[in-house]
């Protein structure tokens, strides 16, 4: 990978200064703009109790916006209801996201084919029978948990159509490479199929073959649909808009399932020799009590790291954009957008190159665990 | 005024390990590709599978830290 003739050329450095000029100078025009707004109409108290209240929430609109939700959000009011699918006491319910409002204070109870519920910050529960004292149908015991029972969700959240949109993505578009190789056979790749065989051959040759030796051929096609996803779906995550941004790989379900495959995949290829490792170690028979426990446990915290390697990565990476952004509000002033700005740009690059490492980095591990489970007894050590 | 908890001054020194541990891989890394330029490729993905395995003690105190300060369920 020789990126250096990127970061050599000049023409970064003057757009990036134009870059942080223009962002100083439309933000500054915007503030003055602000100013004058205010000083014509709003009593300037009113201003400050909201900007100290939103100050307080700024934690909760970063977790809420890498959250899953029942609906995908574009700007302003605008966004796209999802089915609602819960499976109450009363059998299966469904509606779409936008039937009943978009209140999820719980003050406001839906009856949905007289079942009804209460969403409470985009979480449907059953009501409770009063209204507590802040107005809402969600009571708390008094260590302040929720005493609300709560319906079981298989809605069609936003990961899971963003989940859809990515398979549906990676099934065209490697259909069709996998039909031009056939078709094309022994010729000089052609369109798409040139861009992605690098890659492909990347897979094979840095991953599979170092790791899997002359066994790499029978787990080609997971590893290459292990990278292919991870890396789509950490890309999308940076898109800010409609195809993307619905934060997949940065959601514990889904790495957890990626890594119960490959954690499947392991146990089931699992030779002998694998198996003596875990239960006859090569250690004098009376550590065998300490060891064993140690090694069963050693089974499941490789998948364990896998899982929450990805999640927290990605997870991070989008925390660190959106606390950059909120510094704005933090510091309430727009002076510092002309930092913050820049700096999210700069973050956001890093954050493509953390994509990529990290599906190679799940890829290149699963590798090597199925390696471990998969190696021939060569010497007796 | 500034609020944190205790769960992020130890995400913060887990942080600080993890630079180290990064660190002196990617240095050792640098070291043994100045010294086999024709190794490099393979010397770069060892690195990252070691950098890989210290990170996540990081990563894991930071969802420790997520979790001590009651915001994610």
């Amino acid at each position: 990978m020789d990126l250096s003739h990127i970061f050599n050329s000049k023409k970064i450095l003057r757009v990036s200064f134009y870059a942080v000029l223009f962002s100083l100078l439309s933000f500054s025009a915007n503030s003055q703009e602000h100013a004058t707004a205010d000083t014509a109409h709003e009593p300037a108290t009113a201003e400050h109790g909201e900007v100290a209240e939103k100050d307080e929430d700024i934690s909760k609109v970063i977790l809420h916006h890498i959250a899953d939700s029942h609906e995908w959000h574009f700007f302003g009011n605008i966004s796209i209801p999802l089915p609602v699918i819960l499976l109450t006491d009363k059998g299966l319910v469904t509606f779409l996201s936008n039937k009943f409002g978009h209140n999820d204070h719980g003050t406001e109870i839906i009856d949905v084919a007289g079942t009804q519920l209460v969403n409470y910050h985009g979480k449907f529960y059953y009501p409770s029978k009063v209204k507590s004292a802040d107005g809402t149908y969600i009571s708390y015991d008094a260590k302040g948990e929720l005493l609300n029972g709560k319906p079981l969700d298989v809605s069609m959240t936003k990961n899971v159509v963003s989940l859809l949109i990515s398979a549906i993505v990676l099934l065209i578009v490697f259909i069709g490479i996998a039909n031009s190789y056939k078709k094309r056979e022994g010729k000089a790749p052609k369109g798409l199929q040139s861009i992605l065989e690098p890659v492909i051959l990347f897979v094979r040759d840095d991953i599979a073959k170092p790791q899997l030796g002359h066994k790499y051929k029978g787990f080609m096609p997971y590893l290459l649909t292990i990278f292919f996803f991870v890396w789509l779906n950490n890309l999308m995550g940076l898109v800010p808009f409609f195809p993307g941004g619905a934060n997949l790989s940065g959601n514990i379900a889904v790495t957890m399932m990626l890594a119960l495959c490959t954690f499947v995949l392991t146990t089931v290829n699992g030779n002998k020799n694998y198996w003596g490792h875990v239960f006859t170690p090569h250690v004098p028979w009376w550590l065998y009590p300490l060891i064993i426990p140690v090694e069963i446990i050693g089974l499941f915290t490789k998948p364990i790291a896998l899982m929450i390697r990805l999640f927290a990565n990605i997870t991070a990476g989008h925390i660190l954009v959106l606390s950059l952004i909120s510094l704005i509000f933090i510091l309430k002033s727009v002076f510092v957008a002309g930092v913050a700005i820049p700096f999210v740009l700069f973050i956001s690059v890093i954050e493509l190159v953390v994509g990529f490492i990290q599906a190679f980095i799940f890829t290149i591990l699963s590798a090597l665990f199925i390696s471990m489970a998969i190696e021939e007894k060569y010497a007796e050590h | 005024m500034i609020v944190g908890s205790i769960a992020g001054i130890g995400a913060g020194l887990a942080a600080i390990g993890a630079g180290i541990g990064i660190g002196s891989i990617g240095g050792k890394a640098l070291e043994g590709m100045a010294r086999q330029p024709e190794a490099a490729s393979q010397i770069q993905t060892t690195m990252l599978i070691a950098a890989a395995f210290v990170e996540a003690v990081a990563l894991f105190a930071e969802v420790i830290a997520f979790l001590g300060t009651g915001q994610v369920n």
